[in-house]
This record gives C-alpha cells, structure tokens and sequence, in this order.
C-alpha cells in the first residue's frame, strides 16, 4: 500500500547556516500511530513544519496521500489536520466559532453535525459558547486539537500534544487518538514522554541532530535493544562469583546475596537455562527471582547518546 | 478555489471588526467630524472658495480620503499581523488556501471596512456641509479602488512588522503627512511653484484630486492621470505581495 507520508532526501538549512535536518528519509504507512522521538532541538518541530506548509524545504521530496507538498499543496493539505506544540490561539472569538472557522479555511462545506461531534468527543461542548480566552490549559489544547479534526482530516500531526497536561487528560487523549486509529486516521506524535510512545506507537523513529538513526517497529525495537535482567536472591551470602559463571555476564550486588544476569531479549532461553543449570551444579539455592525489560526510555537514552 | 476558505478569513476579519466597533467605526468618524467643525464651520465660513466650491465642501473628498488610507492600512495591516504576533497564523499556513485567496480574505475585509467606513463618513458630513456628487459612479469607483489599493498596502506593512511599532510607523510618519500635503485642505495651485512640482511626487496628490473631480468636477491633475497612478500604485503593491508569498517572507522560514 502507498504510504500516507514519504519523506525523500528532505534537507533543511537555515538562513543563518543551521543544518536543522539532513538528508531525512521517511515513509509513514496508512493508518499507523507513529511516534517520532528525539531530545530538543533535533529537528521534530521543524519535520513536522515542513510537512504540515508552515516552513519552506531547503530540498527534497515530500509526498501525503501522494500528492507532493510543494506541486500539489492542495490535496496534500486538505488531507492533514496540525496540532502544533504551541497554545496558538485566538483570545475573543468563542469555541464554536474558532472550530468553524477552522473547517472553512480547510475548503470543507459547513457541518453543524460534525463540529459537535469532535466537540463532544473533546468535552468542550459546554464551552462551545465561551470565549477561548476564558479557557483553562488543558482546554484550550483540547481546543487546538478540535480545530484540527474540524475538516475530518486522514493523516494528523500531533506535536507534544500532552505537555503541559495533567495525568488525567493526557489519558482521554490516548483514548482519542486510538479511536481515530480504529477510524483510519493515520497519527504522527513528537513526544518527550517515551511512556506515551510506548503506550500508543505502532512505529517509532528517532531523531538525533536533524538525522534520523533509527526507524522501528516498537515491538522489534523493544526486542531487539531492549535488555534483560535476570535477579536471583540468593539463599546464601557469595563472596565472589563462582568461577564456572565468569564468562557469563553476571554480577554480584554489594551485599553478596544477589546475582544479577543480563542478557538480550533474543537469546534469552538458552542463556537462562544454562545458568540455572551451572547454579544447581555449584549447589548454589536462591529463594527468589525475578526478570525485568528495559523500557524504552532506557532505550532511547541510550541511543540519543550514543 | 477554495471559496469557503475565502469567507472564513473574510467573515472573521468582518466579526473583529463588529467586535471592536467603537475603534474601527466611531473613532474615526468622531476625528473626522471635529475636522468638519474646526475646518468646515468654524474657519471655513472666513475662507473664500476654492475653484467656485464653498470650503467646507471642498474639504470633503480630501477628509474621507484621509480615513480611508489610515483604516484601510490600519485594518489590513492588523489583520495580518495579529495572527502573525499570536502564532494563529499556523493554521492558514497549514490550510489548502493560495496566497490569492489569503489576499482576497485579509484584503477584502479590509477595504469593505473601510468602504463601510468611508460612506458612513460622507454621511456624516451631510449633518454639517451641503454637498453634491457630480458623478456617483465615479466617486464609488475610486473609493472602493482606493481602499482595495492601500489595504494591499497594509497587508505588506503588516507582514513587514515584526512589532507594534513599525505597525504604527508607516501610518504615523508617512500616511499622514503625505495626505495632509496632498492638498486635503487646498488646492496644489495655491502652492509657490517649487512646492507644486514637489507635490506632484506625492501619491496622495493624484487620489484626492481624482476623488474631488468625481465630487465637483474639478481637479489639480486630470482623472486619467489620478486612476493610471493609483492602478500603478496597485500594480506595485500586488507585486510586492507576489513576492512576499514566492519567497516566504517573514512568513515560512
């Protein structure tokens, strides 16, 4: 299937000299929630700018629903609905009128009916009659993202779409955008909460100083970096780690009465097995034990600094 | 086209302008209503006429002239820069609307603003100067051209800003004297020589005169000169506007 965003040798150089982004390549598949992660100043704001009409490339390809950005900006637009990271809003106008206003500027007939629906959905329905500047935080994000689905949009752009926002709205948001999945809406997140991609992304890229390293499935990317860790409380005090276990990647906590082993998520089974085995070859009993995943914070911290 | 794009921008440009009624409306007609007063009534009857037109009547097309170019600048300019200053302006950016259909929103709001603004003005000065208009159509034309002209112009100054300030300067420091030089009050004939050929550098100049012609039939220069400078003032804001979105300026780094 031709995917909903391909990004090709996209490049971005700014007017002072500043290389935001390199040579990105990027395709996002139809339907998918992808996740893209980097520390600040990488380049996501900027990605998203270029896609979304509000920056010019340096040069580039850039196709949504496979019609090119720059030729074609029309259809390409009508397709995208963008939640940017910033509270841009405007102070008198009221929420119906702001979210209106939003669906006419995308070309797209008036529809009472629809507007309601997303207001609804986004519990601003009791404020559509308020004006934006009387608006808590939380709702004027809220607000933002209704204007964004305003003219019922295929792909969507949410830039950090929960800073800022407390634990309990950034709940009903994931509800949201996993709604819109099941309805095929494609979404593309930049977040700084690694939780939320590990909640929500089908697929995460990671970008590093204006490059993309790293493209994944999250499943395969958990798997394939992530580390696990074997801890066996131990029956009885070691002084030193047996000589049998050497050449095994296993530690010994300060006390003596842990062994930590670590290992890749891959080869897990035999690498395990055999320890256990050794263990109860040396007579060595451990009363306890217990595995852990690294998350993929762990994952990421490890790789933007690598 | 993108025409329910066109009357989105339009119809919000149009409820600011509800919104902020006592700015955009009375305030100008209160300023030029104390120009008939001092001007029309109170020196004006110790002034002779001018080209055989009482003075307070003479006045009349070079006053709404006045408001139109400040409030259409005013207008188009704030417009723009609004969004611009409050980051709303993502939205238009991100939206499938043509740089055209973004003018003809911001701009087109704009003058009939000031449009709006200019009758309601002739209107006013009704309650206090007799006044008549040799050729309506003519002097429709001019302000709907006048008005279409300098809010293309603001929309410029407005994407040109980068704050409040330069938004007032353009206006303050040179819209304002060039209309007040721009025979507002007199006639360029009445001036020494040298600062006739001056004012005939002057813009301005050719709108009022052309305005006053389709008034009284009179006019410092002739009205085909007075409409070819404004279309070519027109020209060059167009143009100017053209460049602004090819380029990106000030608008998409």
């Amino acid at each position: 299937m031709q995917p909903d965003i391909s990004v090709k040798n996209l490049n971005k150089v700014y007017e002072g000299g500043f290389q935001a982004l390199k040579n990105i390549n990027l395709e996002i598949k139809r339907g998918e929630i992808f996740a893209l992660l980097g520390p600040n100043g990488a380049g996501k704001t900027t990605m998203i700018s270029i896609i979304c009409g509000l920056a010019n490339m340096s040069s580039g390809e850039v196709k949504a629903g496979g019609h090119d950005i720059v030729k074609d900006y029309r259809k390409a637009r009508e397709l995208i609905g963008l939640v940017p990271q910033e509270l841009n809003t405007d102070a008198f106008e009221t929420v119906w009128k702001a979210v209106s206003f939003s669906r006419g500027l995308f070309g797209k007939a008036p529809n009472p009916g629809h507007i309601e629906k997303v207001l609804r959905a986004l519990s601003l329905w009791d404020k559509r009659n308020n004006r934006i500047m009387t608006l808590s935080g939380g709702m004027k994000r809220r607000l933002m993202i209704a204007k964004a689905l305003s003219h019922e949009p295929q792909i969507l752009f949410l830039d950090e779409p929960t800073a800022g926002v407390d634990v309990e709205l950034r709940r009903d948001m994931w509800e949201m955008v996993r709604k819109l999945r099941e309805n095929g809406v494609t979404i593309i997140l930049t977040t700084h909460y690694i939780e939320e991609a590990e909640e929500m992304a089908d697929r995460i890229g990671v970008i590093r100083q204006g490059e993309i390293i790293l493209v994944e499935d999250k499943a395969q990317l958990m798997s394939k970096l992530g580390k696990k860790e074997l801890r066996l409380q131990l029956q009885n005090r070691l002084e030193q780690i047996p000589g049998q276990l050497m050449l095994e990647p296993v530690e010994l906590s300060e006390d003596g009465h842990e062994l930590i082993y670590t290992f890749d998520s891959q080869q897990e089974q035999a690498g395990v097995a055999r320890l256990l085995r050794t263990l109860g070859d040396l007579g060595i009993d451990y009363r306890d034990l217990r595995t852990r995943e690294s998350s993929l914070e762990e994952i990421f911290v490890g790789l933007v600094h690598e | 086209m993108n025409f329910y794009g066109i009357k989105a921008i339009y119809n919000f440009e149009m409820s600011r302008m509800g919104r902020t009624l006592m700015q955009s409306v009375l305030s100008p007609v209160i300023s030029t209503c104390l120009y008939f007063v001092v001007f029309g009534s109170a020196i004006g009857s110790r002034m002779g006429n001018i080209d055989n037109i009482e003075y307070g009547a003479y006045i009349i097309p070079g006053l709404v002239m006045l408001s139109l170019l400040m409030q259409s600048i005013s207008n188009a300019s704030f417009g723009i820069y609004m969004p611009k200053f409050s980051g709303t302006i993502y939205e238009v950016l991100s939206a499938p609307v043509s740089y055209v259909e973004v003018v003809l929103g911001y701009v087109g709001a704009a003058a009939s603003k000031s449009v709006i603004l200019g009758l309601i003005i002739l209107a006013t000065a009704r309650l206090f100067v007799d006044y008549s208009v040799l050729h309506p159509v003519w002097m429709l034309s001019f302000l709907v051209l006048t008005a279409v002209t300098f809010s293309l112009f603001g929309f410029i100054i407005g994407i040109w800003a980068d704050g409040f300030e330069k938004l007032q300067i353009v206006p303050m420091m040179i819209v304002t004297p060039l209309t007040f030089l721009g025979g507002t009050f007199y006639s360029i004939d009445m001036l020494p020589e040298i600062w006739q050929a001056i004012s005939y550098f002057n813009p301005v100049v050719y709108l009022i005169s052309g305005f006053r012609w389709a008034f009284y039939g009179v006019s410092d220069v002739h009205i085909g000169i007075s409409v070819g400078m404004t279309l070519m003032f027109l020209l060059a804001c167009m143009a100017g506007i053209w460049w602004i979105f090819k380029t990106g300026y000030r608008l998409r780094p």
